[in-house]
């Protein structure tokens, strides 16, 4: 306990830290602990999600979403100019929707059809809109301004969504929430142990992420070398 | 017992180099996830989340193959020019202990997971190279897992290590820079070897 309490003193310090990113640091940290509180009710019901269903079923799950989605991913890679990707989008929809039965199996991915994964945050971010200032909103999670404009438009076009029959449309979205969360159990516990300060630790890598998304990961590793820290 | 295990950490040192000057950075990354890959997928305990263990492969297969000097130069970034030699090893040995810890927690969540190498754009002379590879995973999108290396005299050293984009070592750089201004280079010694014990304590 004493421990935890000189963990707590030491990576306190860190809330008064002016990243130029974060102008909202105050209001975010007040959401970061919102969304704390709602994890402990979200977390159990994703472990227990984890646990009952045996990985084939909860690849199926993945799968279904993962199609649906694609759609969407399809529109962005074409929004982006990379019409390549793009058709090996619909081809991989128009695959696993059929032979891989409503999305279940990823027959396209074994036929060689990479997965791709974009968002309209990501276009954005490729025809050159900035990150602005960073959020972390409850539910959703770290946003930059313009991924949450991004995330709000991916809502509006999202099929899940668009679903008439509310009943439908609310275990959808609980599911797919579920499921995500599920996927991220094993990264809580490096999260934990490797974070000093979790909030920080969690905008980094958000940050660092986004910008690794949008260039497709082709990220020019830049040779950070100790003297060149901006 | 301790004793034993230094000589056994020095031994290994010693004999790593010579492995691994013979070998190509992207070669040496594939074989040494190979050769761990190989041992998770018949622990059981490791797979069930017994870090100990874990820690022990990573120390054995995969800590003599890292320039931990470099890494936690990358993460302290500009404050590491003004370290004294000692807080350089003392940042470097407690970091060194932390990442491992990190990187052994990622191994203990290991669920038929695949890596795929990507060919690496390399040419002759080159000392420093970016080895791509990704861990494929059923029902989700291939997790994208990079090691940048350097070479270090004949063998090549990883300094980086960038999952989905984030890179392990920089995402420190705020935290570490905000507890050096705070209390000073002792201070963010003083807070990682707080940190290691208290995870050493709290393990099973």
């Amino acid at each position: 306990m004493a421990c935890a309490a000189a963990i707590f003193a030491a990576s306190g310090c860190a809330t008064t830290a002016n990243n130029p990113k974060d102008p909202f640091e105050g209001f975010n940290r007040a959401m970061f602990a919102v969304n704390e509180g709602l994890d402990l009710v979200v977390k159990p019901v994703a472990q227990g999600y984890d646990a009952a269903a045996p990985l084939p079923v909860k690849v199926v799950v993945g799968n279904f979403f993962g199609n649906i989605w694609d759609v969407w991913t399809a529109v962005n890679n074409l929004l982006q100019g990379k019409g390549q990707q793009a058709v090996s989008d619909v081809g991989r929809v128009l695959i696993n929707t059929t032979a891989g039965i409503g999305g279940a199996f990823d027959v396209a991915g074994e036929m060689g059809l990479t997965k791709h994964s974009e968002d309209f945050g990501q276009t954005m971010g490729k025809w050159g809109v900035g990150d602005g200032p960073y959020f972390y909103w409850p539910i959703i999670g770290p946003r930059t301004t313009r991924d949450t404009f991004g995330w709000m438009l991916d809502t509006y076009f999202d099929p899940v969504w668009r679903i008439d029959d509310i009943g439908l449309r609310n275990s959808l979205v609980a599911t797919r929430y579920i499921s995500v969360r599920a996927s991220l159990l094993p990264a809580d516990k490096v999260v934990e142990e490797a974070a000093f300060d979790k909030y920080d630790y969690i905008r980094n890598a958000y940050l660092q992420h986004r910008r690794s998304e949008i260039f497709d990961g082709e990220l020019p590793h830049e040779a950070v070398d100790e003297e060149s820290s901006q | 017992m301790k004793a034993l295990f230094s000589l056994l950490f020095a031994l290994l040192t010693m004999v790593a180099p010579a492995v691994a000057q013979e070998l190509a950075p992207d070669a040496m990354v594939r074989q040494v996830t190979e050769d761990v890959l190989t041992v998770v997928r018949q622990d059981k305990d490791i797979q069930s989340g017994n870090t100990r263990k874990a820690i022990d492969l990573v120390e054995t297969k995969v800590l003599p193959y890292f320039n931990f000097q470099r890494m936690t130069a990358l993460a302290v970034g500009r404050d590491w020019s003004k370290a004294t030699p000692e807080q350089k090893k003392r940042l470097s040995e407690e970091f060194k202990t932390l990442l491992v810890r990190t990187y052994s927690n990622a191994l203990t969540s290991y669920k038929n997971q695949t890596v795929v190498y990507k060919p690496s754009k390399m040419q002759a002379g080159d000392t420093s190279v970016v080895v791509r590879t990704e861990v494929v995973q059923p029902g989700s999108k291939p997790v994208q897992l990079d090691y940048s290396l350097e070479k270090q005299g004949d063998a090549w050293k990883v300094y980086d290590v960038v999952v989905a984009g984030v890179s392990l070592v920089t995402n420190y750089r705020d935290t570490f820079k905000q507890e050096v201004s705070n209390t000073g280079l002792d201070g963010l010694i003083t807070m990682l070897s707080n940190r290691n014990k208290q995870l050493e304590a709290g393990k099973k």
